[in-house]
């Protein structure tokens, strides 16, 4: 998701939508308000089956087997539900979305409901007449991530052997196609250096869109944070990089970046709050407010296999338990700033603090934020541990092992 | 206008470009909450009426002389205070790669 909330004289930019929708009626309070705001984007993780191991994956670290993953039927039902709530853009993910062998038919209700569509893949097993059906059946937009642009490091990363090569086939047939292309590179201190690169390789490619996502330290990338931060002197640069080049490339490249908010002053208001714009529907059809909410053990998630999207959106435990601000401490509850960032990141919170309703400890007001930062520079400093590879064997491992929380400052 | 760069690439929109949105640029009617919507890879946008209108018009075969002139007839509007109007939309929308010539 973008950053990008400014206004033009003829054009707003949408990422969380204030407008109730019809399919949705809102009451006189405050609360039935904010649900009466239909999300805007829906993450569907139609698997966790990936051919890629990569340690920073946004996967939760308990990976859904195949045996509960939700049937065609179900995927359908979901994208028509998606479709009348007035849910705008899908983003069809994983694991490897390409793994389901009825792609093509979530696709095609997908596109039969309205709904603008996204595959975000990492493409080493896409076929080229596969992807020409789903373009006949809707699909309006392709994603392809990049673990890195020398072939060795992105083999070293994702641990796939000449990913690359046919990563680059696939984009290329994406262009020729017609398809719009997102080029996703998820940055680290392994490939931090190459930032220049992945922007004159998008450029080559004709991609109409290039991610710069740094890292976020959840889940799997969480376990791997001393393998995987950049400095802080790293992290400025690539900045630096990708601002000059958004102005060199204005009408040819979009760029987007997500920074890591390690090194923030200021939380990220994520998901443009919580419940307010976005949801997230797991394997198995449990539907969260962001991919990394099941990280939060208070909460319990509702699922499309017993209750109405629409419903859940709106009515659940989950999606109310941190919308608006009532729920906050202090310092958010005092801020100023408490309608912008919403606190920042509760996942963050949860996993740094121990608990989801304490400031983000991106915020500086935090009092766990010194040694947040100080834990990042530390980390970054030191050579770069072993990766955690993100597979079965691993997540089983990685469960039974308990992480200290932060103390907070006096 | 001035400083204006030209970076490899870039349309710069002029009265003669004969604008017209890539296939991957959607305008749909978001019927639900009673308004149009541009959609585009991860954005979406809101078009006011204008917007909207000028849209429609760019169909990779009208200029944007022509689009102005028809909308200055149906606005009843001065064509050059049109014409400006479409010139700065449409280099807005081109700078974000949403607008091809």
């Amino acid at each position: 998701m973008t950053e990008e909330l400014r206004t033009d004289e003829h054009f707003r930019s949408v990422t969380v939508d204030d407008e109730p929708t019809a399919g949705v009626v809102g009451g006189e309070d405050e609360a039935a308000e904010l649900c009466a705001r239909a999300p805007v984007g829906l993450l569907a993780e139609l698997t966790h089956r990936c051919p890629l191991q990569c340690p920073y994956c946004s996967n939760p670290v308990e990976l859904e087997g195949v045996k509960n993953e939700l049937s065609t039927e179900e995927w359908c039902s979901v994208m028509r539900q998606a479709g009348e709530m007035g849910i705008l853009q899908v983003h069809l993910s994983g694991g490897e979305p390409t793994a389901r062998k009825d792609l093509e038919d979530i696709v095609k209700a997908a596109s039969e409901a309205g709904l603008y569509s996204n595959l975000i893949t990492a493409a080493v097993t896409l076929k080229r007449d596969r992807l020409e059906n789903l373009q006949k059946l809707g699909l309006d937009h392709v994603q392809i991530s990049f673990q890195d642009v020398d072939p060795e490091g992105a083999e070293k990363i994702g641990a796939y052997p000449g990913a690359t090569q046919k990563k680059l086939e696939v984009a290329r047939w994406v262009t020729e196609m017609g398809l719009p292309l997102t080029i996703n590179a998820p940055i680290h201190r392994h490939n931090i250096h190459n930032v220049p690169r992945y922007i004159d390789m998008s450029v080559e490619l004709g991609a109409q869109r290039l991610e710069i996502a740094h890292a976020q330290y959840y889940g799997w990338a969480f376990l791997n944070r001393a393998a995987l931060i950049p400095t802080y002197e790293e992290t400025l640069a690539s900045i630096d990089c990708v601002e000059a080049a958004r102005e060199r490339l204005k009408g040819v490249l979009t760029i987007d970046m997500v920074v890591p908010d390690y090194y923030a002053k200021r939380p990220k208001p994520c998901m443009g709050g919580w419940g307010k714009g976005f949801m997230n529907i797991t394997p198995a059809g449990k539907v969260l407010p962001c991919h990394a909410a099941e990280s939060i053990p208070e909460l319990a998630f509702d699922n499309v296999r017993d209750r109405k999207l629409l419903d859940i959106w709106m009515n659940s435990d989950a999606f109310n338990a941190f919308r608006g601000t009532d729920w906050m401490k202090e310092p958010c509850r005092s801020c100023a700033f408490k309608d912008i960032d919403y606190g920042g990141c509760r996942c963050q919170a949860m996993a740094m603090t121990k608990d989801p309703r304490n400031t983000d400890p991106a915020c500086a007001l935090s009092p766990y934020h010194n040694e947040m930062v100080k834990l990042a520079k530390d980390e970054a400093a030191k050579p770069a541990t072993a990766f955690v590879y993100r597979n079965p064997r691993n997540a089983a491992a990685a469960l039974k092992s308990k992480e200290e929380p932060l103390v907070p400052a006096e | 206008m001035t400083g204006e760069t030209r970076s490899p690439g870039r349309l710069i929109v002029d009265r003669e470009t004969k604008p017209h949105m890539p296939p991957y640029l959607k305008l749909r009617h978001d019927a639900g909450r009673g308004r149009w919507v541009l959609l585009a890879p991860e954005r979406i946008l809101t078009p006011d009426q204008t917007a909207v209108a000028v849209l429609q018009l760019c169909d990779g075969k009208r200029t944007v002389e022509e689009i102005a002139a028809k909308l200055a007839e149906e606005y009843s509007a001065p064509a050059d205070v049109i014409t400006a109007d479409v010139l700065d939309l449409l280099q807005g929308l081109a700078d974000k790669g949403y607008i091809k010539g």
